[in-house]
């Protein structure tokens, strides 16, 4: 006991020294040679052989601002809580393990680092928000190059504000939706980066809720028990180079202005339910840029306005482009649509959007001034996409002599299919810079 | 049992003899490769061939068939006046007719999949049902020839019915369905339509291709009923089944015609 509290006041002394005399840069360089663990600038131990063999107790024993260092080592303690800024970095091979019992690692301090850890086994609960990592009221927090398995939630920010989560791995149980938590769930946050990670088998791969200014960049969500990606109610955000894969309900977005998709993937979103992407009152946004391959929907509007959907390709999806009545105001440019079982479906007989400059694998026009743009005017819904979006069942009849036949009666006299949907400038040969799948 | 191989290896070497059905093979072949040079992935290809296959086969199956039957008249009647049982020479005749037109689909489509190296195990297994459900139709098509044959003496106004039963089953039948989907647009359709289709064996076909080729998501509700009946081993095996009978029902009519036949 006095030898501890001797020990403490030795360290607070040694700091308050520290930070008069040596920059935190040469401490940092000097911590692996210091003897005693607990000199300032030095490095906390944990080891399952050392002399500090919780991760709990190096916390409490760690100065503010410094580092604690986990070896290799299977680790079980009860909830694991940061209340300092302080950097928690893993050696390979360094595992924190819920018992399947609790949240793991609770952040409650600005500027803490959490980097290379394993974090495993929160185990199921349908009462409370069990996580790997959970941050709350913080600022400055960077979770780094973990791994997080088998975890209801994996990483759970709630009202932090300036912190990045890069280059995480996140494995979930692959279960059904209702005992699943999601992989990166952030709530009522601002300024996040979400770079970089890799996130499988969660129930939504990323989640935003509330979230302002926030930039999801390079990662990679697959196999999600619902969405790939789900946000709500997070305006002005920035979404660019992701990878949205095989989820079950592909990605749905919903209630954000001001949103910026850029150059993301969403591919193989396939079955019943499945939306590469869906938006539901999205509001002056930027889709540009991306791949929609395979999708039983590629793009779903619904109540979405004003948005612009700039070089995109859609290819190889069950519809291209669904877009309902009262999503108006949106402009359609050099998009390229090609092998979509159909392009584009509506419920409406006006249109209210605007279709320019697209590649249409279907145009049948000609161009006799050369000038790459069709001289006819494209109509890209077909009848027989009307008469499936009032009766579901007629489907059967996809691949049918009658219903090409009416097709082909359709577009020469158009009498159902909104006359107003027109691409003016259909381009005769598809864009060079359009993502190729 | 001799006497029936015999029937059926006169009738092919006939059938041979007058080109038509080498024509036939080459068509498919020269499509396919077509198809595979343009279209790219083996899949994609057999796709754009499911049409001509739901639609070709029956029409040159049944007008084919039914002027062999035709011609084949006094063939007949010299051989029935041998010690040859009817229903012998009917399955010979029959038999003969259907597997050189079987034999040029599954070889003018299979070997340009060959030769040109598209054969993952996705492509082969697509290939496998197109080939099965291409020689199904031309079975039923083949029993439909022969019941008009059998039933119709001339032979114009037996191919005037074989074109109309052709254009009602592959066309106006569809016109039949959509009809009802948008009359009873409000009530759940799911099993009506399968009944529908399994009561037309070339949208039998078609809905068990279409099904196979990845299409059936996009069907939304109605495509998860259709692919969880039609899309399990037991709905194909159904289907498969569904043609079988499309093809024994009017044949065994055709054979009772036969029997009673005065010559």
């Amino acid at each position: 006991m006095r030898a501890g509290a001797w020990r403490r006041a030795a360290a607070t002394i040694a700091t308050f020294l520290g930070t008069l005399l040596v920059p935190p840069s040469v401490a940092a360089q000097r911590a692996p040679a210091a003897q005693a663990p607990q000199a300032q600038g030095a490095d906390i131990i944990v080891s399952p052989s050392g002399p500090v063999q919780r991760v709990s107790d190096a916390i409490q024993r760690v100065a503010p601002g410094g580092r604690v260092l986990v070896r290799k080592g299977v680790y079980r303690e009860p909830l694991i809580r940061i209340d300092r800024p302080l950097t928690i970095e893993g050696e390979a091979g360094a595992v924190l393990d819920g018992s399947g019992a609790h949240t793991i690692l609770e952040v409650a301090a600005d500027d803490v680092t959490v980097r290379g850890l394993t974090l495993r086994n929160t185990g199921p609960s349908q009462v409370d928000e069990r996580a790997g990592i959970q941050v709350h009221d913080a600022r400055g927090c960077h979770i780094e190059d973990n791994r997080l398995e088998q975890t209801l939630f994996a990483i759970y920010l709630a009202k932090v504000q300036d912190c990045t989560v890069r280059g995480n791995v996140i494995r979930g149980h692959e279960a059904a939706q209702t005992v699943s938590g999601n992989g990166i769930h952030i709530w009522s946050s601002e300024r996040v980066q979400v770079l970089g990670n890799d996130v499988r088998g969660h129930r939504d791969g990323i989640y935003f809720e509330f979230v302002k200014h926030g930039r999801v960049v390079g990662n990679r969500s697959e196999r999600s028990a619902r969405y790939g990606m789900h946000f709500m109610f997070s305006d002005d955000c920035h979404y660019e180079d992701n990878v949205y894969r095989d989820n079950a309900n592909g990605i749905a977005v919903m209630y954000s202005n001001r949103v910026e998709m850029i150059r993301n993937r969403f591919e193989h979103n396939w079955g019943s339910a499945a939306y590469g992407l869906l938006l539901k009152d999205i509001n002056d946004s930027r889709i540009e840029g991306n791949l929609f391959l395979s999708n039983s929907v590629g793009l779903y509007l619904e109540g979405a306005n004003r948005n612009t959907v700039l070089g995109n390709t859609f290819r190889g999806n069950g519809w291209a482009l669904k877009t309902l009545a009262n999503a108006q105001g949106n402009l359609y440019e050099r998009n390229v649509f090609e092998a979509n079982a159909f392009d584009v479906g509506t419920n409406s007989r006006e249109n209210v959007s605007r279709f320019q400059e697209n590649y249409w694998d279907r145009y049948r026009g000609y161009d006799l001034d050369h000038n790459g743009i069709g001289d006819v005017a494209h109509a890209p819904v077909r009848l027989f996409a009307l008469v499936v979006e009032q009766s579901p069942p007629t489907l059967i009849l996809l691949r049918s002599l009658l219903v090409d036949l009416l097709d082909l009666a359709e577009r020469v006299i158009p009498t159902l299919t909104p006359e107003t949907l027109l691409d003016e400038r259909p381009l005769m040969k598809r864009p060079a810079g359009a993502p190729r799948g | 049992m001799t006497t029936i191989l015999k029937i059926v290896r006169y009738v092919i070497l006939d059938v041979l003899r007058n080109r038509w059905v080498i024509a036939y093979a080459i068509f498919f072949l020269a499509v396919t490769d077509v198809l595979l040079r343009l279209g790219g992935s083996g899949p994609r290809a057999l796709l754009s061939l499911l049409n001509v296959v739901v639609l070709l086969i029956p029409l040159v199956t049944i007008v084919f068939v039914t002027i062999y039957w035709h011609g084949a008249r006094e063939f007949n009647e010299l051989l029935l006046s041998q010690p040859v049982a009817r229903a012998t020479l009917f399955h010979g005749l029959f038999a003969g007719l259907i597997i050189p037109l079987s034999l040029a689909f599954v070889v003018g489509v299979t070997i340009p999949v060959l030769v040109q190296r598209a054969a993952d195990a996705e492509t082969l297994r697509l290939l496998a049902l197109m080939l099965v459900a291409g020689c199904a139709l031309t079975a039923v098509f083949g029993a439909l020839a022969v019941l008009i044959a059998g039933l119709v003496d001339d032979r114009l106004k037996g191919l005037g019915i074989a074109l109309g039963v052709w254009l009602l089953m592959t066309v106006a039948y569809d016109g039949l369905i959509l009809w009802v989907a948008m009359t009873f647009q409000d009530y759940p359709l799911e099993g009506a339509m399968l009944a529908l289709s399994f009561a037309n064996p070339v949208d039998l076909a078609r809905v068990l291709l279409v099904l196979r080729f990845d299409v059936s998501a996009l069907m939304g509700y109605t495509g998860a009923v259709m692919q969880r009946i039609l899309g399990s081993p037991l709905g194909i095996a159904a289907a498969l089944g569904g043609l079988a009978a499309w093809s024994i029902i009017p044949g065994l009519f055709a054979l009772r015609a036969f029997r009673r036949r005065d010559f």
